[in-house]
């Protein structure tokens, strides 16, 4: 019917082989290929930030690229993040203490957005926050508790680090 | 000791599934051998079908079915009525014309579904929907509201004998009585553009019917799994035990999502049917824009009767309200314009009249605020102009107008989407406006900080507006608390849950009733299977009826676990307290049973038990309240205007809200940030366009703009009153949607004040930088 091309790409460090329509969406590719279901979907034209997972530990829109072209890259996504779910990330934390999800359907995006952004700049103020988070949309929260929890989540990182 | 949850900021139980991308939405299901569907809508907002052929798209590869509306023989049916108009309003006429599964004849609306494809993936799908060719005969759309009624304007059902949908008249006391003892009369048109919900998650819908055990699952989006459940059940003449409709995580509802039943949820479950096979549908953003339901299109011609103090005598207000193509969801949206209109104010003489018109536009069903931020905008709009030509502070206007606290309950006579008469249980509005104007520092503003930064060229502004939110209205909701062998409490609700955390609160309760660490109660929500009697997750209802149904069901609960322990512990109910999931006799801590224990010792495996006896440590109940708890609040900020760019800045926002009585501050405050945030995209930054053919100019996130970090408040502080509703038991108020009520009407009260034009007046919602432009020429 179509041609399929074969890819490896390693998701949260486990290598996949799979064979692949060209035209197959990355984010496709993780969710239901891959059965990766906690990257999101919302727009498919690249302006809310559901679907961004890191490709080589820079966050991109899964939404905007083909799997194919993630061939022979390492992708990061949300099940990423934590072992299980009673050993959180320190993001992750600072979101469920400054109740910074309500739906959560938006937070895997944010979440991605965030780690990168804070590995760049583990001290940003609250304007360079404002400023990471402005190309992810959520509808439920109105962003401020999102903020109060970056900040939360530095001091917690940073705590660690001293440690 | 004794837990107590209730009051406290308890931390999301549902967090850590959504935060690991654990949790379920219905586009995650993946069963094997699932087909996916794609449909084809109409380009058109209104044109007659003269042919559909299907025959290619039948032939590519990977198609397994097309379906159009020829293909659903008796099946092919309108739309359930889902809300009648309310029996009890007199002077009320409806024509009831709602949506079909597929269009037969006729396209009203862009985006109207005319054929589904099923095919072996979506990408298969959308290829074939290019193979079907439609033949069209384009009609003159109706788009323009005010034009809609003229003679010889065409018809969206032809057979009506015009456009309209609906007319109601209410009325309080006698305006025309009383309008010439007015000292000032303030009149204006005012209108609210169409705005849309966009909830993160668009819709989605899985189906799957087992032919072997004669059993259909359905996961979908909807705020109202138990109604969709009976709906198919009908629709598809099944009964209810065969049908079991799951709304796992849902990525966001506010409203849209209450709809039922969309044609897409009528025909997923049936194609599953004629299959065999699971079937799923999701919907992408470009339909969402299209085929989810809108609001919030009405003009206003308002006017307001005042002495010269700024008492006000009455209101006159005839208003039109699109519906959009159908109007299924009856008349809920204008008639909460109508009564929230009202607001808190002593209003003594009010006449009201609306006519609903059919347009060639989506459909228009309730979006948080469900038709009181247009009302509320009426009214906050005529206090401030009223104000400005009194020489009047809009704080001064509002308190004297303010229902006084000893008038409670206060009837307003007439009728409320309920169809029972208007009635605020309980409110005390004026220190509310105080606490506000303190968290504001209003007079710190005025006197000294705005003069500074005037003077120094700033256009800075504030504003204060006051509302009120009917909330928690009826019929009813259910609950099925359950303690297990393990110790463990079960909660099962009907409602479903779009991010409220019902998850934590519901838990909150049962907690606290029975005495046992929250972190052992586990919430279900929206599964038929597990509670199959209720309604839905809407009109702030949420903890107010459910919430008082999973308090009753503890109660319950709580009984049969007093009564059995008493039994085994030979010991009198009174001499017995429950601590630590553990029934023990007071003073006497080791003469104790666990919940666990005595939930084992409550369902037996042999012996006999007593006549009448139930089984088991478990409780239904049902709530019902017989009118809906008004809660209120009062809203103010400090704003900035560049007024070079007319970019506004929100400075400084603050909230003081009475939902009764608080079962977890945090949570309310998220809801009622996320409500601000959706106020002002729709002050500001959210329009949905269409041109005079009907066309959606703005389906794509690109074109119709939602508020990003930096377009909400710097800060929003919060003050909270409490004044419990005499009407349920846990005394609690609904506050899903204060946030967003009336948030459109303070921003352009503050960015009026920040722009010092004493002619500039803005009576539309949503304003932009581009209209303020324009207004300002």
């Amino acid at each position: 019917m179509s041609n399929l091309f074969p890819i490896t790409v390693t998701v949260n460090g486990t290598p996949y082989h799979r064979e692949v329509e060209p035209r197959l969406l990355l984010s496709d590719f993780l969710r239901h290929t891959l059965g990766l279901t906690g990257t999101h979907i919302a727009c498919e034209h690249g302006v809310c930030g559901v679907c961004t997972v890191l490709l080589d530990d820079r966050p991109v829109r899964s939404c905007l690229m083909f799997a194919v072209q993630a061939n022979g890259h390492r992708v990061t996504t949300v099940e990423g993040l934590a072992k299980d779910m009673e050993h959180l990330h320190p993001l992750q934390e600072a979101f469920s203490e400054k109740h910074a999800l309500q739906c959560g359907f938006c937070t895997p995006g944010f979440l991605m957005t965030l780690i990168a952004f804070l590995h760049e700049n583990p001290n940003p103020t609250e304007e360079e926050i404002r400023e990471a988070i402005s190309g992810n949309l959520c509808r439920c929260t109105g962003y401020q508790n999102i903020i109060e929890a970056v900040k939360l989540a530095v001091s917690k990182m940073n705590a660690a680090k001293g440690k | 000791m004794t837990t107590s949850y209730i009051g406290e900021r308890i931390q999301r139980l549902e967090d850590p599934r959504l935060l690991t991308g654990q949790a379920l939405f219905v586009d995650d299901l993946h069963l094997p051998q699932m087909l996916e569907v794609a449909f084809l809508r109409s380009s058109y907002a209104h044109a007659r079908i003269r042919k559909i052929d299907t025959s290619a798209a039948l032939k590519r590869p990977g198609v397994v079915a097309v379906y159009t509306a020829q293909d659903l023989g008796a099946y092919w049916q309108p739309g359930p009525l889902l809300v009648s108009p309310p029996p009890t309003i007199q002077r009320i006429s409806f024509n009831t014309r709602t949506q079909v599964a597929l269009a037969k004849d006729k396209v009203r609306y862009v985006g109207e579904p005319i054929a589904a494809v099923v095919a072996e993936s979506r990408y298969i799908a959308e290829d074939a929907l290019t193979d079907i060719v439609v033949d069209f005969e384009p009609l003159p759309a109706v788009v323009d509201l005010e034009q809609a009624l003229l003679p010889n304007t065409v018809l969206v059902h032809d057979d009506l004998s015009s456009n309209l949908a609906a007319h109601v008249i209410q009325e309080k006391g006698n305006y025309f009585a009383i309008k010439d003892q007015a000292d000032v009369i303030i009149r204006r048109k005012l209108s609210y553009d169409h705005g849309a919900a966009v909830a993160m998650e668009n819709r989605g819908i899985v189906a799957d019917w087992d032919a072997k055990s004669q059993q259909l699952t359905v996961w979908d989006t909807t705020q109202a799994p138990i109604p969709i459940m009976n709906g198919l059940a009908r629709m598809l003449g099944l009964s209810e035990n065969q049908v079991r409709v799951i709304a796992p995580f849902v990525g966001g509802g506010f409203g849209p999502k209450i709809m039922m039943f969309y044609s897409e949820e009528m025909l997923i479950p049936w194609i599953s049917k004629q299959l065999a096979r699971p079937v799923k549908w999701i919907e992408d953003r470009q339909e969402n824009f299209l085929a989810t339901t809108h609001e919030r299109l009405q003009i206003h011609n308002a006017e307001m009767a005042l002495t010269k103090e700024g008492k006000i005598l009455g209101i006159h207000d005839i208003f039109l309200h699109d519906t959009g193509a159908y109007d299924p969801y009856g008349l809920t949206v204008p008639i909460n314009s109508q009564c929230t209109l009202l607001g808190p104010y002593h209003v003594p003489n009010y006449y009201s009249e609306f006519s609903v018109i059919f347009t060639n536009k989506m459909i228009v069903t309730p979006y948080r605020g469900a038709g009181r931020p247009q009302g509320v905008f009426v009214m906050e709009r005529l206090l401030d102009f009223a104000a400005r030509q009194l020489g009047l502070t809009p704080a001064d206007i509002r308190r004297r107008n303010f229902i006084p606290p000893d008038q409670f309950p206060y009837k307003n006579e007439i009728i409320y989407q309920d169809f029972a008469p208007l009635t605020y249980d309980s409110g005390n509005y004026a220190p509310a406006m105080d606490q506000a104007i303190e968290l504001i520092e209003y007079k710190k503003f005025v006197e000294e900080e705005q003069p500074k930064l005037r003077a120094a060229g700033r256009k800075v502004g504030i504003g204060i507006v006051s509302y009120v939110e009917g909330t928690g209205i009826g019929p009813y909701e259910g609950a099925r608390v359950t303690v297990g062998a393990s110790g463990k409490v079960s909660v099962a609700t009907g409602v479903g849950t779009q991010g409220q955390a019902h998850f934590t609160t519901f838990a909150q309760i049962v907690a606290d009733v029975l005495q046992v660490d929250i972190h052992d109660v586990f919430v279900v929500t929206g599964d038929t299977l597990k509670m199959n009697w209720g309604c839905g997750t809407f009109a702030s209802r949420g903890m107010v009826v459910a919430g008082n149904a999973c308090y009753a069901a503890a109660l319950a609960v709580r009984e049969k676990i007093l009564k059995l322990a008493s039994e085994v512990l030979q010991s009198p109910k009174d001499t017995l307290e429950l601590s630590k999931s553990a029934v023990c006799v007071k003073g006497m801590p080791d003469k104790k049973i666990s919940l666990g224990e005595l939930a084992v010792r409550a369902n037996p495996l042999r012996g006999a038990v007593k006549p009448g006896t139930e089984p088991g440590l478990e409780a239904s109940a049902y709530f019902g309240p017989a009118s809906g708890a008004t809660a209120n609040g009062v809203h103010a900020a400090i704003v900035e205007v560049n007024p070079k760019t007319m970019r506004v800045d929100i400075l400084k926002y603050v909230v003081v809200h009475d939902c009764g009585k608080v079962i977890n501050p945090m949570v309310v405050e998220g809801q009622i940030h996320g409500g601000i945030a959706q106020g002002i995209g729709n002050a500001y930054y959210e329009q949905l366009v269409y041109d005079k053919k009907g066309q959606l100019l703005t389906a794509s996130l690109m074109d119709y703009l939602l508020p990003t970090s930096y377009d909400v408040p710097r800060k929003i502080l919060t003050g909270h009153m409490e004044t419990p509703s005499p009407l349920n038991p846990l005394g609690v108020k609904g506050t899903g949607e204060a946030g967003a009520i009336p948030a459109a009407s303070l921003f352009v009260q503050a960015v009026e004040n920040a722009l010092e034009n004493p002619k500039l007046e803005i009576c539309e919602i949503p304003m932009s930088p581009n209209r303020l432009f324009e207004l300002l020429k």
